[in-house]
Order: C-alpha cells, then sequence, then structure tokens
C-alpha cells in the first residue's frame, strides 16, 4: 500500500549521519558545527521512527478510535521525544562553550582554538 | 592534520561506516511493516490498564517511567552546566547599562512586533497549560507544554525593549521551579515505594477514561515536567542572553 520503498528510511537515516558529521569534520564555525551536529542526531529520529511505522496505522492515540485500530509503535515514539530533548540539550551546552570560546580566542573558527592550557 | 586530509580520512572512513550500514540495515523489516510486538501489545493493553488514551505518554510517564527521570536529569544537568560554563568570569562584569552604538545592542523592537508578541501570551499560556494537563488523553505533556510555556517568556522578551529574560521569570524562581519539577517526579517515585507498592508505579486511582482527571500520577508527572522544562529553558536562555547583553571583558575594555 506503501509508496514509500522498504529501504528508504533507512538510507535517509545512514545519508543525514553522513552528511551530518561531514559538516561536522569541515566546518569553519563552531555555531556550525553544532547544527551539523544537530543534522547527525536527526538521523536516529527517522531510523528509530521508521521501525515502528505500520503502513497504513493511525497514531498510538485512542481518545477518538478504539485500540483495536492498527496503530503505529508507541515505544519509538516515547523514544525519539528523549532524543529529541537530549538534542536540545547538548546543543545548549555546546553553544555556551561556543560563546567561551568566542571570548577566549575571539575567534569561532575551530582551527584557530589553541590546546587548553591548564 | 590539513583540511585535505583529514577530509580523504573522512571519505575512507564513510565508505567502510555506509558499507557497515547497509550490512547492519539489510535484515531490517520494510518500511511500514512493523514486526514487533511490544507497540502493539501497549496498544491493546495502554486503555485497559492505565485509563490512558495517549500511549505515547503512558510509556514516557508510566511505563517507562525511570527512564524519563533520567531524561528529565539530563535535562537539569545540561542547564546547570550552561549555567557553569556561561558564569561571570573573574575578568569579567556586568555592566549596568547597554553601552550606545555597540553591534551587540538590540535593535528597537518594532510596534508590529511587540503588537503580535502581546497578542501571542495569553493564547500561548493558555496552549501552554492546555497541552501540559491534557497529555494522558491528546499528543502533549510536559516536555511539549512546557516548550510552548517557555516559548510565551520568549515572545514577552521580544516585546520588550532590553534582554533581559529575568524580568519576566526572576532568576531564584526559574532556577527554583527547575529543581522542583525535576526533584518532583523522584519524590512521586519514592512516595509510591514509601506506600509499599514499586517504584513509580501508577497506584493512584485511574479515573474514567478520557477524562482530564483520569490515568493516576500521570497528569501530577506531566505538570512537573512541565515545570522544569519551562524553567530550564528560560535559565539557558537568560543565560545566553546575559551573555549577550550585561557581560563584558574588562581586558578587551582595557585595549
Amino acid at each position: 500500500m506503501t509508496v514509500v520503498p522498504g529501504f528508504l528510511p533507512y538510507a535517509l537515516g545512514g545519508w543525514l549521519f553522513l552528511i551530518g558529521l561531514y559538516g561536522v569534520i569541515t566546518s569553519r564555525n563552531l555555531i556550525h558545527q553544532v547544527i551539523c551536529l544537530s543534522v547527525v542526531q536527526t538521523s536516529t529520529y527517522v531510523v528509530i521512527l521508521a521501525v515502528g511505522y505500520r503502513a497504513g496505522a493511525a497514531a498510538p492515540i485512542f481518545y477518538d478510535i478504539p485500540n483495536r485500530v492498527p496503530a503505529v509503535d508507541p515505544v519509538v515514539a516515547a523514544l525519539t521525544l528523549t532524543d529529541v530533548v537530549v538534542e536540545a540539550t547538548v546543543t545548549a551546552v555546546l553553544l555556551a562553550l561556543a560563546v567561551q570560546a568566542q571570548k577566549r580566542f575571539q575567534s569561532l573558527d575551530p582551527e584557530r582554538l589553541s590546546p587548553l592550557r591548564g | 592534520m590539513s583540511r585535505r586530509q583529514r577530509v580523504g580520512l573522512f571519505g575512507a572512513a564513510a565508505v567502510v561506516a555506509a558499507g557497515l550500514w547497509c550490512w547492519g540495515a539489510w535484515g531490517l523489516p520494510g518500511f511500514g511493516h512493523y514486526p514487533g510486538p511490544y507497540g502493539q501489545l501497549i496498544n491493546q493493553l495502554v486503555v485497559g490498564q492505565r485509563h490512558t488514551t495517549d500511549a505515547v505518554t503512558a510509556v514516557n510517564f508510566d511505563y517507562r517511567g525511570l527512564d524519563t527521570i533520567g531524561e528529565e536529569f539530563i535535562l537539569f544537568v545540561s542547564a546547570l552546566g550552561a549555567s557553569v560554563l556561561l558564569r561571570v568570569l573573574r575578568r569579567e562584569h556586568l555592566r549596568r547599562r547597554p553601552v550606545r552604538g555597540v553591534a551587540r545592542e538590540a535593535p528597537q523592537t518594532s510596534e508590529a512586533v511587540r503588537l503580535a508578541g502581546i497578542m501571542l501570551v495569553a493564547p500561548g499560556v493558555v496552549l501552554g497549560l492546555y497541552v501540559v494537563t491534557h497529555g494522558q488523553l491528546t499528543p502533549g505533556g510536559g516536555f511539549q507544554g512546557g516548550v510552548i510555556l517557555a516559548a510565551v517568556g520568549f515572545a514577552v522578551f521580544l516585546t520588550g525593549r532590553r534582554l533581559d529574560l529575568r524580568r519576566i521569570l526572576p532568576r531564584h524562581l526559574s532556577e527554583a521551579g527547575h529543581s522542583l519539577g525535576a526533584a518532583g517526579f523522584v519524590a512521586v517515585g519514592l512516595a509510591t515505594l514509601a506506600l509499599g507498592a514499586a517504584f513509580l508505579q501508577n497506584i493512584l486511582p485511574l479515573g474514567a477514561t478520557a477524562q482530564l482527571d483520569s490515568a493516576g500520577f500521570i497528569p501530577i508527572v506531566s505538570a512537573l515536567i512541565g515545570l522544569e522544562v519551562a524553567c530550564a529553558l528560560l535559565l539557558i536562555a537568560s543565560e545566553f542572553l546575559l551573555q549577550a547583553e550585561e557581560v563584558e571583558d574588562q581586558g578587551e575594555q582595557r585595549r
């Protein structure tokens, strides 16, 4: 019934992971780098939501449908919520580090950061 | 390592990683062919067992409550970490008033933005509280509603002329709310232990399905998490804004 080929979400997850990692590695700006890391984290949402999807199924909310109706997996949806929270918190801490890097080195270019001094 | 070498190394590693990923994903069921029993089991049992119509909320706050405590503490610690990283350092000091003409000063807010911001406040608060309190019935819950409530703080911030979120939510209140939310969830778990049940076992009366007061302790936990998320987000945002506005490096000033 579905028009999406069975492998596409997994391929998309892998591609998002690698393209985000490429961004992290080649980035010349710490803020851009943090956003690239968010792209890497997005890949996990795609993959785990894809695992829980059932073709033609409803959302797992039984407020106005009986619970006999097939619904997608609520466990992976809950895991994705955890994932989003973790992404937001990681982003906050990394951006705080970027602020401090700018203050100390007057630059956001990762290649201009000198090694840590004690 | 030069840039070119690094990209080359990444290319080689990416080919290997992509190969491993294809190998690993090969046996996975195709998109739309959900195999596992857990989701189906929870979908069939959740309304009868927990009187909760949103299966995702039931998984998060009840079946998997212990993990959500961990998740909540990740948020707690990261708000703490952002505060510590953005603390006022020894060689910095707080500026009393923004200096005129610096690039970092906020531009004047237009009347249209101010009006829209003010108009968003009341509906935003109502929507946020609705989403927090109806998590057991329809999509939503503490995490989602908390983000909406924090967004109301940002709308107020947009309407102001000064970059200070502490006027909207004073520092000690946001810290207290954020700690109370985190501690409250654990306290609910300890209370169930004290009453002789398992940690975070849903022993409160479950109420009538699809009513606001159903689902046992899920609405209580959801409200606590909403409090924590809203306060933590406002705390983090106010730390960043404090940096932009008021902290200034004395070393820089002398130059």
